[in-house]
This record gives structure tokens, C-alpha cells and sequence, in this order.
């Protein structure tokens, strides 16, 4: 056990825990933000992506010993009414089914944006590659994408 | 206007009286009761509730929250289900928010996610519960005006009389709770539908898009503790002996025990189905301590059956496919002397691999359990079926045992089967505390109610004059053959004989998205592509010239299918996707499928890039009666073809001496972004016909639409799934 002092959505917050401790695990266990989710515990998924200095991050093979004094953003953080481009641009084009891969999927396209306002296809897939939907809403993420890069 | 007994049960319609005031909750708990589910989170909240009926309860100020009653998976019923109560109510969609209803056998009929079945068994019922709770409203305004209730008509939540004099729902609500139930009401006509039928938004979008809490494995109370599980490594495996002493002292772990999830002399019901009844439980404080305790857990095994492996069912599949069935399981004419005549012989052998769900959300629960009873809570397709299982293990009473549903991280079928939900509950026991039972995606991917390994042989008889006059269709799969004897082409050809197989396994399998469908439908028409090459024709015409004859001049008693709506999604297909017109460096297919009730049609065009396939463009054409959720549906379409592409290019499972191959997304591949189609496109057949499901019947025509893109593409038939696997050389999105 040792204590970490963690910088989550601009708030401060001491976690007592195992160093191994994945950030995931801190996030939804500890401080109680369960918005981040869990899919594979291996960075295969995506669906625990966070921003830690602006970069997506799988935040399920990320140890809280290594987040150090990063600026940590979930889900949660990412706009303070749900207004993020990201989110609304989620909502106009309805992209979700079951709904458990969208947080993960809005944290990788929220970071992708923020470096290059205005993608093209191959770099939205190629940036999205990351995470699984099994639903299969793929088409209307890209959609999404897109849309976001025009609001502001 | 069609007038309609309501048929109530008097127990199912909860009624409080006026005086009463304040909304009765029963059984709602946290997830489902804390905050409003509209899309703004601006509507004002009322202060007083008025439950109308089952289904719905009215705001002093007019504000209506709607019950969906039945399990979310992504599939959308918690926006489509209440959008039909809403339009019989009248009432503006802008007004009304949503409830998920926990368990409840009294108040609601089929609370089941599955078959795609949510829409079209509940049609009636959501209609009759909004037009019923209208009716009830309108009497209460005819009794405050002293006027007849003839004369009242209703508009977006607003009763209006003979004289222009208007009274809002949330005026009358304290009064129309004490209406006379009536007993017939009318329903609106199709053509004065207001929400049915208009691109509605998913309820959740904000909550989900915000991260809130709404799935199972975001539950948390107060002094709840975190289970883990560990099964046996293999199918036909159980515990022999268990070291826990690491475990047992490792930081935050509480207790380390051994347990048996279904004892003998409990009959197991259809939804039991579980591979792994003898569980090593480990229990601590956080899901992150108890993955390290169950890591240092020291089992050993022991085998009570034979462990299988790929190659040993893939071998007896392959000989049940070179045996006679005992007895058919169709047979029109006299199929084998037209083989014997035939001019020419069509044969091609299909097959497909076990598939794991891989829902997002790993298989969680919560569970509580005291001497006053059990209290269930988490992602379930079978609430009711689930309480059985876990009263009869427990030993109390139905009644004593409540199952409330989170919105689902998927269900895709693994969800019909809860023994997680009755792990949890029997885990809490032991406890003495609340738990909430957590699988890793190995525990997800290892013990799976798979989608059975199936293999179907294929042969048509041709004539001299290139007609098809004679099909024969053997399957064998793992626990079930996956053909479907009176389905299409049976029907349209004079002589057909269908022969099934079953091989039995230690390795649990369940229903997968669109069961045996997902396969057959790959089988089907790739082998319909085949045959309409044989013989000349365009794909599109032979399948309709097939059609043509089974509905003019159909062959045999039971056709599990209506021809003309078949017909109907082919030619609406080949207009929408521009067919007859050949497009240079563009390969198309094409594929038809019926199955859970709605009929789909697709064309796929493949273009190469860089020698590699990519898929280009997919049209949809769908008939599933009247749409609910225009933009909901297409959702599912397009979903279902995402999947439905992917699992037949990528995924596999595999078996070694039992023990799975794969166990998470490193070495089980899911399509992923860059590989989906750039384009999918629906169109939607409008007949007025009372409405069917859609979430399965977009994904079986999708792998054959590819397989048929992909044979014009390359010449090659692609037979055995994963494509990518079998036909790497020419294969990769």
C-alpha cells in the first residue's frame, strides 16, 4: 500500500493503494467515477480510455505509481454540461446501441480531435482502431467524428 | 380505429387513490428511480405522481414517466417500447421520461430479451396501456365538464371539448386514478401516428455519453464487497483441491471458499445452462486486490469428462455429413432419383467455428441476500427465469426474490443464461453481505454459452434444360444441426430433402445473435449464388424466379415463409442499390434472409485497393412491418451488418484438451473500425403490417452478401469461416 496523489478532472484526490494498482481500477473501485469502464484489463479494447496530458491512454494497464503528477480527464471531466463537440456531436448522430464502448470511444475521439481539428477518413479509423464495439456502431462513430470536428 | 378489449387483470393495473397523493414506488430501487431520463434534463420535475396503470404514471404538471418494462441490451426497446405507450396516450414525446421496470411477473407479460421478439409480442399491450390510461384521462375531464366524453379529443397531452375548453393531462391525473378501468378502448389509426414512426433518440444518450452510472458493473453500496470466481481451465473439468493460503492474506481479500452454484436435485431450467457449477470464489474490497488474490490461488484440477478439441468435433462433424439421418427431417418428391438424372451436380460443404459473445460488459451481478429475502440487480435477458433459479437454490419463496435490470453492456444472447446472477446470489449468502460478482474477460471468454461449431452440406440437381429441380441440404452441429427444414428454398424446389446431425459436447453453447440463422443464412445463399451461376442466371432473378414458385405454386405443406414480402426486400434492393447497372472496379453480392419474423435483403460492393478488399457500400432493404424508431432500426441494421461481416471474416473460437485458445481480444479478433463498411445504407418496405424485431435479422444476410462480393472479386467461393483465416492470402480489410 502506499498514497497517491492523483489530479482528476481538475480535482485533487489521495488514493491509498497497491503502487500495481491500475488507474481503471482507482478510478471506478476508490474514487467512485465509474463512467471509465472495463473491457479487457490488457489495452485491447479501449473502453477505459482517459486522457493523461491531453493523450489517450488505456487506463486499465496504466498504474496509478506511473500517473505521477499527470492531468488525469475521464468521461466525466470532459465537459462540465455533457456539451463537449464530442458528446453532442454523439447525441445528433445517435451512435449508440448497448452504449458500454461510448465513453472510451468519445475520450480516443475527443483526443484525436484536440491534435487535428480536421481529419480525414483513414486518420478517424485509424485513430478509432483502438476500440472494440461489438454492436457494431463503427459507421456512425466515424459519422460522429466527423460532425464534432465542425462544432465548436 | 380499431376498438380493442383491454383484457386487464385487475392486479395488474396499480391504482392509488387521489388521496393517496405521491407516487407508490414498488421495487424501484437506485439505478432506476434517482434521476429523470430525458434527453435535456430540463423537464420540471412535478410534485405529485399519479400511477395510471402499470405502464405509466402522470405529473401533477403533465409530466409523464413511462415504464419500459423489458431488459436493454442495445438493442433500443427502452426508447422504442415506451414510444408506443406515448403515441396511444397522446402525449408530446418531449414530455415524457423513461424508467427501466425491475421484475415484475404481475404487473408485465414477457420481460425477456430475446429472439428479437421485445416489439412485436408487446405491440399490443404498450398500445393498449397508453389508449387505455387516455381513456381514463378523457372520463375524468368529462366528469369536471359534466359533458360526455364523446365530445372530448386530445391532442400532446392537452383534452380539449366541444367548446374550445382545454384541461391538461396533469389536471386530470389526481381524478382519472379513480376511473373506472374501461373495458374496451380505441386505438389509434396508423395514419394518425405521431411518434411511431419518426427517427426518435436513444433515452440514454446523455447519461451514457456523460458516464453516468447505469450499467451493472458501475453498482456500488454501502458496505458491498467485490467476488471474484475461478472455473476450471477446461470443459470437463472441476476443483480437485484448493491452495488458498497466499490468497487468504494477500491485502483487502476477506474470505476464499469453494461453491456449488446448482446443486443436485434442483431441476435446471432452459436458461441454466453452465459448464462450470464447482466455483473457487474469492471475496475482497476492490475488484483489483481480488484479481491479484485469485491469481495466487494454487487449484488443482481434475477431468469428470472428455476434453475435446477442435480437431476431434471438426473430424466427427465431417463424418455425421457423410451419414444418412435415421429419418429426414423434410422430404419433398424423390429427391434422390433427380440426382440421379441430374444433368449437372452442385456440392459445396460449409462451416463455421464456435463464437464467443464478447459482450463489453463482462458477465457481472449484484446480489443481497438476508433472512428477509434476496435482492438481484445487474444486466439480465431473463429476469423471470433467473429469480426461479435463485429462489429454488436459495430455498425461499418466488416472492421473497427480486430482480431488478441496469442497462445492458450487450446481450447478444449470453445473457439469457444468468447462473452469474446466481453465483452472486450464493456467494451474498455466504457472505452475509452485499457483493457484486465481477468476471474478468478471461472468465468471460473461457466459460461462454458459445455459438455451437456447425458444418451444413450443400447439393443441387440441375437438369438438362438448366432448371434447379432438386436440393439436399445435411447440417451437423455441436448440440444442434443448424438447418431449419422448412425454410427458403423449401418450398420452391420439387424435390428436397433436408437430413440433420447433432454431436454432443461438454462444451456449453447457447443462442448467439440470430441462432443457427447467423450460419445458415452464409450457407443459403452463398450456395443460391452458386447454383444461379450454374444455371445462367442473375442472382437476384433466380432467387425471385425461386420466390415466384413458392408462392404461386409452393411445394409441401409448411413453409416457415411469406414468399411475396421475401420477394418484396430482393426487388426493393436491387432498385435502391442501382443492381442492373455494372459499375467498373466494383464486385457486388447480393443475400436474402428471413428469420425472427422480419425480412432483409442486402447488396455489398467490394472495390480492391492495393489488391486488398475493401468493403464499399452496403444497402439494407428491410421489411419488419410498420418502423417504430425509424433511426433506432437503422441502427440495429447497420450494427447487425457490422457484425455479422466481422464474425464471418475474424472471429473464432478454438479447443485444445478442452481448455479454450483464445480468452481475451489479443488473440479473439473483433472487426474494428477500419475494417467496417465506409457506407450502409436502409430502406424500409411500408405496408402498415403490425411490426417485427430487427435486433438479429441485419446480421445473417451480411457474411453471404460478402462471400458473393467476394467471389466476383476474386473468383474464389469462401466456404469456411473466418475467411480471414481459411483465405488469408486474399483476404484483409
Amino acid at each position: 500500500m502506499a498514497s497517491f496523489n492523483l489530479k482528476i478532472n481538475k480535482k485533487k484526490y489521495t488514493v491509498e493503494a497497491d503502487p500495481n494498482m491500475p488507474l481503471l481500477w482507482a478510478l471506478r473501485d476508490v474514487i467512485g467515477l465509474t463512467g471509465t469502464k472495463f473491457g479487457c484489463g490488457i489495452a485491447q479494447c479501449g473502453a477505459c480510455t482517459v486522457h493523461l496530458n491531453g493523450d489517450a491512454v488505456r487506463s486499465c494497464s496504466l498504474p496509478i505509481s506511473a500517473v505521477g503528477d499527470g492531468e488525469v480527464v475521464t468521461i466525466e471531466g470532459l465537459s462540465e454540461n455533457g456539451d463537449h463537440p464530442v458528446q453532442k456531436a454523439w447525441e445528433e448522430v445517435d451512435v449508440m446501441q448497448c452504449g458500454y464502448c461510448q465513453s472510451g470511444q468519445i475520450m480516443s475521439a475527443a483526443a484525436l480531435l484536440e491534435k487535428n481539428p480536421n481529419p480525414s477518413d483513414e486518420e478517424i479509423s485509424s485513430a478509432m482502431n483502438g476500440n472494440i464495439c461489438r454492436c457494431g456502431t463503427y459507421v456512425r462513430i466515424r459519422e460522429a467524428v466527423k460532425k464534432a470536428a465542425t462544432l465548436k | 380505429m380499431e376498438i380493442i378489449k383491454t383484457h386487464y387483470n385487475r392486479r395488474s393495473f396499480l391504482k392509488v387513490s387521489a388521496a393517496a397523493g405521491g407516487g407508490l414506488m414498488i421495487g424501484f430501487n437506485w439505478l432506476m428511480s434517482c434521476a429523470p431520463s430525458d434527453e435535456k434534463g430540463t423537464l420540471a420535475m412535478p410534485d405529485e405522481w399519479f400511477d395510471i396503470n402499470a405502464y405509466l404514471k402522470i405529473g401533477n404538471n403533465g409530466v409523464v414517466t413511462i415504464y419500459s418494462p423489458n431488459p436493454e441490451i442495445g438493442q433500443n426497446v427502452k426508447t422504442a417500447m415506451p414510444m408506443i405507450v406515448a403515441e396511444e396516450l397522446d402525449v408530446d414525446w418531449g414530455n415524457v421520461l423513461v424508467e427501466q421496470a425491475p421484475l415484475n411477473t404481475i404487473k408485465y407479460k414477457r420481460q425477456l430479451a430475446g429472439g428479437s421478439q421485445s416489439i412485436r409480442q408487446e405491440w399490443k399491450t404498450l398500445r393498449i396501456a397508453g389508449a387505455t390510461a387516455r381513456r381514463m384521462l378523457m372520463e375524468a375531464a368529462a366528469q369536471k365538464w359534466q359533458v360526455p366524453v364523446s365530445e372530448l379529443t386530445t391532442d400532446k397531452g392537452v383534452i380539449k371539448n366541444a367548446s374550445g375548453k382545454t384541461l391538461g393531462y396533469g389536471e386530470v391525473a389526481s381524478q382519472a386514478v379513480s376511473v373506472e378501468i374501461p373495458e374496451e378502448v380505441q386505438l389509434k389509426d396508423a395514419k394518425d401516428f405521431k411518434i411511431i414512426g419518426k427517427p426518435t433518440k436513444n433515452v440514454d444518450n446523455k447519461k451514457v455519453y456523460t458516464g453516468q452510472p447505469l450499467f451493472g458493473l458501475d453498482i456500488k453500496r454501502e458496505g458491498m464487497l467485490i467476488a471474484m470466481i475461478a472455473h476450471a481451465p477446461a470443459f470437463g473439468m472441476r476443483p480437485k483441491s484448493v491452495d488458498d493460503s497466499a490468497a487468504r492474506n494477500m491485502p483487502g481479500i476477506k474470505d476464499v471458499f469453494t461453491i456449488t452454484t446448482l446443486p443436485d436435485g434442483i431441476e435446471p431450467q432452459w436458461s441454466d445452462v453452465n459448464a462450470f457449477k464447482e466455483l473457487v470464489v474469492v471475496v475482497g474490497d476492490n475488484t483489483w486486490n481480488v484479481m491479484q488474490a485469485k491469481k495466487a490461488l494454487k487449484i488443482e484440477w481434475e477431468a469428470t469428462s472428455e476434453l475435446m478439441s477442435t480437431e476431434g468435433y471438426e473430424k466427427a462433424l465431417s463424418d455425421l455429413l457423410e451419414k444418412k439421418a435415421d429419418k429426414p427431417a423434410r422430404m419433398d418428391g424423390n429427391p434422390d432419383e433427380v440426382f440421379k438424372k441430374a444433368a449437372k451436380i452442385v456440392e459445396r460443404t460449409y462451416s463455421a467455428p464456435f463464437l464467443a459473445h464478447n459482450t463489453m460488459e463482462p458477465m457481472n451481478f449484484f446480489a443481497h441476500v438476508t433472512a428477509d429475502g434476496a435482492e438481484l440487480l445487474g444486466p439480465i435477458q431473463t429476469p423471470e427465469q433467473l429469480r426461479t433459479t435463485t429462489a429454488a437454490v436459495l430455498g425461499l419463496p418466488q416472492e421473497k426474490v427480486t430482480v431488478g435490470m441496469t442497462r445492458q453492456g450487450g446481450g447478444f444472447g449470453r445473457r439469457l443464461y444468468g447462473h452469474f446472477g446466481v453465483e452472486a446470489a450464493v456467494i451474498a449468502k455466504y457472505v452475509n453481505a452485499p457483493i457484486k460478482l465481477v468476471y474478468t474477460r478471461e472468465d468471460d471468454m473461457t466459460q461462454g454459452t458459445y455459438r455451437p461449431a456447425y458444418k451444413v452440406k450443400y447439393q443441387a440437381a440441375i437438369d438438362k434444360n438448366n432448371n434447379l429441380v432438386g436440393i439436399k441440404i445435411r447440417g451437423a452441429g455441436i448440440h444442434e444441426s443448424p438447418v431449419f427444414a422448412n425454410r427458403f428454398p423449401a418450398g420452391a424446389v420439387d424435390h428436397y430433402l433436408v437430413e440433420n446431425h447433432s454431436l454432443d459436447s461438454n462444451i456449453s453453447t447457447g443462442a448467439w445473435r440470430a441462432p443457427r440463422s447467423n450460419f445458415m443464412a452464409i450457407a443459403e445463399q452463398s450456395f443460391l449464388d452458386e447454383v444461379a451461376e450454374a444455371v445462367g442466371k442473375d442472382p437476384i432473378d433466380f432467387r425471385l424466379e425461386l420466390l415466384d414458385r413458392a408462392a404461386t405454386k409452393p411445394v409441401g405443406e409448411r413453409n416457415d415463409y411469406d414468399a411475396a414480402r421475401y420477394a418484396g426486400v430482393l426487388k426493393l434492393v436491387r432498385e435502391k442499390s442501382g443492381w442492373d447497372e455494372k459499375k467498373d472496379g466494383v464486385h457486388r453480392g447480393v443475400s436474402a434472409y428471413f428469420c425472427h419474423n422480419s425480412y432483409v435483403a442486402q447488396v455489398l460492393d467490394v472495390v480492391m485497393k492495393n489488391s486488398k478488399p475493401v468493403v464499399q457500400k452496403v444497402w439494407c432493404a428491410v421489411d419488419c412491418g410498420i418502423v417504430v424508431n425509424p433511426e433506432g432500426a437503422k441502427n440495429q441494421l447497420e450494427g447487425g451488418i457490422v457484425d455479422g461481416l466481422g464474425h464471418t471474416m475474424y472471429s473464432e473460437m478454438t479447443f485444445k484438451d478442452g481448455k479454450p485458445d483464445q480468452n481475451n481480444f489479443h488473440n479473439y479478433k473483433l472487426i474494428r473500425n477500419s475494417e467496417a463498411p465506409l457506407e450502409i445504407e436502409c430502406f424500409f418496405v411500408e405496408n402498415g403490417i403490425d411490426p417485427t424485431g430487427l435486433g438479429e435479422p441485419g446480421l445473417p444476410p451480411a457474411g453471404a452478401a460478402l462471400a458473393n462480393a467476394l467471389y466476383a472479386a476474386t473468383g474464389k467461393r469462401l466456404s469456411t469461416q473466418p475467411f480471414a483465416k481459411s483465405e488469408l492470402a486474399i483476404i484483409t480489410m
